[in-house]
């Protein structure tokens, strides 16, 4: 019975603007294994940005509690969040966010400076990532000299150089073309193979077919939370063709 | 700390121009703070040469009239100084190391050398005065014991007298005219600080026995056997009460006396030095404060352009103390290099300038006196680099503090 990842329960967050606020999150219940492949779906406005900025602790909640792998996030000061960030989670942007002045060894080695490893073997351990990655030869090229795949490729090595235990991904193909997209999204599935849980936010069907668990979010609670039907049809699909 | 160092170098070179235009005015405010203080000592140190000829802990007295009633005697006496006052001075009053007594005679006297003439002030002078007033000797000797004590009529002449007088020849054994009475000239002076200065010294009872002074003495000089300022009041004020008691005027009598001590001067002209030198030291560190609202400027700039790349590395884990100290590691950094840059190039100006200065001095020695040896110490330069660290780390401060409340999300979605 693997353990939990994440567990949520009665999560409710709010905006607070001047004199208005903002109910966004109204009480949701979620509980994601290690391991597992969740995607999050909604339309805009329904939740689902507020939801991964609290899951990737990013941003405070309001009630509710919110475990990460046992662990009980409250309110905690900055230096603290930053630290079980970068040991627990890889984040992977839609528009990569990756320093443009640093070259992709660099970029991919950043975790590991902020856990205080050596310079030396930051860099090695980056290498050796960037080649999993087939990124090898592009070292030590800056990020704009990268097509969108690669960039993203770049970003899910950084992710992973810190050996997290769960990767939020949001909307990690929407900047990328159809063919593409494809490779990326084989990519993160082979790194949830790996035994790392991986919550993928997206509101394109396609995408969230080649999860296997699909939960969607509308105006601040879960609609429905379900096996994906379509899944095993879609590996399969991909298997045939 | 090499990794710091990558850091800071990679984000100064993505706009070296803002960097430089910052440092700017940093190394500017430093530069100007360098040759104000050298300048400061430049003007002290002239000050100092000046009258370092003049024992320090001199005193010198002239006599005035009384300006109140004391004892039943009216006011508008004039004092007259005698010899008996200089001999029962060094007895009775303790603290007086040399005492002389001066007699100026009352008008200018004509000095003749075979056909050369001309007036000068002559001087009557006991030994002791060179203790206080120091002179170079170029030849012969100085008035002694013997000369005094004998009214030997004796003379020393300052080196311009001879120039006028004997032109090339050796006045040393020459007899010479004074008033009318031959005298010889027994040496050759000079004034280390007045090279123009026409002295003829002659001995003090000569004077008073050749000319009529019968046993008066124009004024007393004395040093002091102290160097601070208080033991000198003291001797001075004691000086001041016998005289009153001989003289029979009120020791609280403003002008029955003027009284010139040295100590006085060099404190005042010190307490000067120092005014300027806490004025200059205002000056610059303002100057300074302006450099730093430069960078603070510009580095709050440089957090806001570096929004996201903040919430990248925050995301990935940096606290915010790391951020911090990304920001005020690079103010730290623009103001260090910038000061640096500032101090030598501001010693280097000092420096050069006393090189031209010591060119000047061989055509103008006079100039030694107003202005020597512009230099900023090695102390100064400790302060103004840690005047630098302070403002580095205060220009930094805000955008320091901007930087580390940026918040991940916003960052990140800031597009």
């Amino acid at each position: 019975m693997s353990k939990s990842i994440i567990r949520v329960e009665a999560l409710h967050k709010s905006y607070v603007n001047g004199k208005n606020s903002l109910h966004v999150l109204k009480g949701l219940d979620m509980n994601i294994q290690e391991g597992e492949m969740v995607s999050i779906m909604g339309s805009s406005g329904s939740g689902k940005s507020t939801l991964l900025n609290v899951l990737g602790i990013l941003d405070n909640y309001d009630a509710g509690s919110y475990h990460l792998d046992g662990i009980h996030i409250t309110r905690m000061n900055e230096t603290k969040a930053a630290r079980y960030r970068n040991q627990y989670i890889g984040f992977v942007f839609q528009s990569f966010n990756l320093i443009s002045f640093k070259n992709a060894v660099e970029n991919v080695a950043l975790p590991l400076y902020y856990q205080g490893v050596s310079r030396k073997k930051r860099n090695d351990l980056a290498l050796e990532y960037l080649g999993r990655m087939g990124l090898r030869d592009w070292a030590h090229h800056l990020p704009s000299e990268l097509s969108g795949g690669q960039k993203q490729r770049l970003a899910i090595a950084r992710a992973l150089i810190s050996k997290p235990k769960m990767i939020l991904a949001d909307e990690p193909t929407g900047a990328l073309d159809s063919q593409t997209s494809r490779e990326v999204m084989d990519l993160l599935k082979e790194v949830n193979q790996t035994g790392i849980a991986m919550i993928i936010v997206t509101h394109e069907n396609e995408i969230a077919a080649q999860t296997r668990r699909i939960i969607r979010l509308r105006d601040g609670i879960i609609e429905s939370d379900e096996e994906n039907a379509a899944f095993q049809h879609e590996s399969s699909a991909a298997f045939l063709s | 700390m090499l990794d710091y160092l990558e850091e800071i170098l990679s984000t100064l070179k993505q706009n070296k121009l803002r960097a430089i235009m910052t440092g700017f005015s940093v190394a500017w405010g430093i530069f100007m703070l360098i040759i104000l203080l050298g300048s400061g000592k430049g003007l002290q140190n002239g000050m100092e040469f000046n009258l370092r000829n003049i024992a320090q802990n001199a005193i010198q007295i002239w006599p005035g009239r009384t300006s109140l009633e004391h004892e039943g005697l009216t006011k508008g006496r004039r004092v007259q100084f005698t010899n008996e006052d200089v001999e029962l001075l060094q007895r009775e009053v303790s603290g007086i190391e040399d005492l002389t007594g001066r007699l100026y005679l009352w008008s200018e006297v004509p000095i003749t050398y075979k056909s050369e003439y001309s007036n000068y002030t002559v001087t009557c002078i006991t030994p002791a005065f060179y203790r206080i007033q120091r002179q170079n000797l170029i030849k012969g000797r100085f008035i002694n014991e013997n000369d005094q004590r004998e009214s030997r009529k004796v003379l020393v002449l300052s080196q311009s007298i001879v120039d006028n007088l004997f032109k090339d020849e050796d006045p040393i054994g020459q007899y010479v005219k004074l008033g009318g009475i031959h005298f010889k000239v027994i040496g050759v002076s000079a004034s280390p600080t007045d090279k123009d200065a026409k002295d003829a010294l002659i001995p003090l009872s000569t004077g008073q026995r050749v000319f009529n002074g019968s046993h008066n003495v124009s004024n007393l000089a004395m040093t002091t056997a102290y160097q601070t300022v208080e033991a000198n009041k003291q001797v001075e004020n004691s000086v001041r009460e016998f005289l009153a008691k001989r003289h029979r005027f009120s020791s609280e009598d403003q002008e029955a006396l003027y009284v010139w001590n040295t100590m006085d001067s060099v404190k005042q002209s010190q307490g000067a030095f120092n005014g300027l030198r806490i004025f200059i030291w205002v000056v610059g560190i303002m100057t300074i404060v302006a450099g730093i609202v430069g960078v603070s400027n510009i580095m709050i700039i440089l957090v806001k352009e570096r929004t996201k790349e903040l919430g990248i590395r925050k995301a990935l884990g940096a606290s915010p103390w790391s951020v911090v100290q990304l920001v005020l590691s690079e103010s730290l950094f623009i103001t260090a290099l910038a000061g640096f840059v500032g101090m030598l190039l501001g010693m280097g100006v000092l420096h050069g300038a006393t090189l031209i200065l010591s060119k000047v001095y061989e055509g103008n020695p006079m100039i030694r006196n107003v202005f020597y040896n512009p230099s900023a110490d090695f102390g100064v330069a400790l302060s103004a680099a840690i005047v630098l660290v302070v403002a580095g780390l205060l220009a930094g401060f805000i955008p320091a503090r901007k930087a580390a409340s940026i918040k991940p999300i916003e960052a990140l979605h800031d597009e």
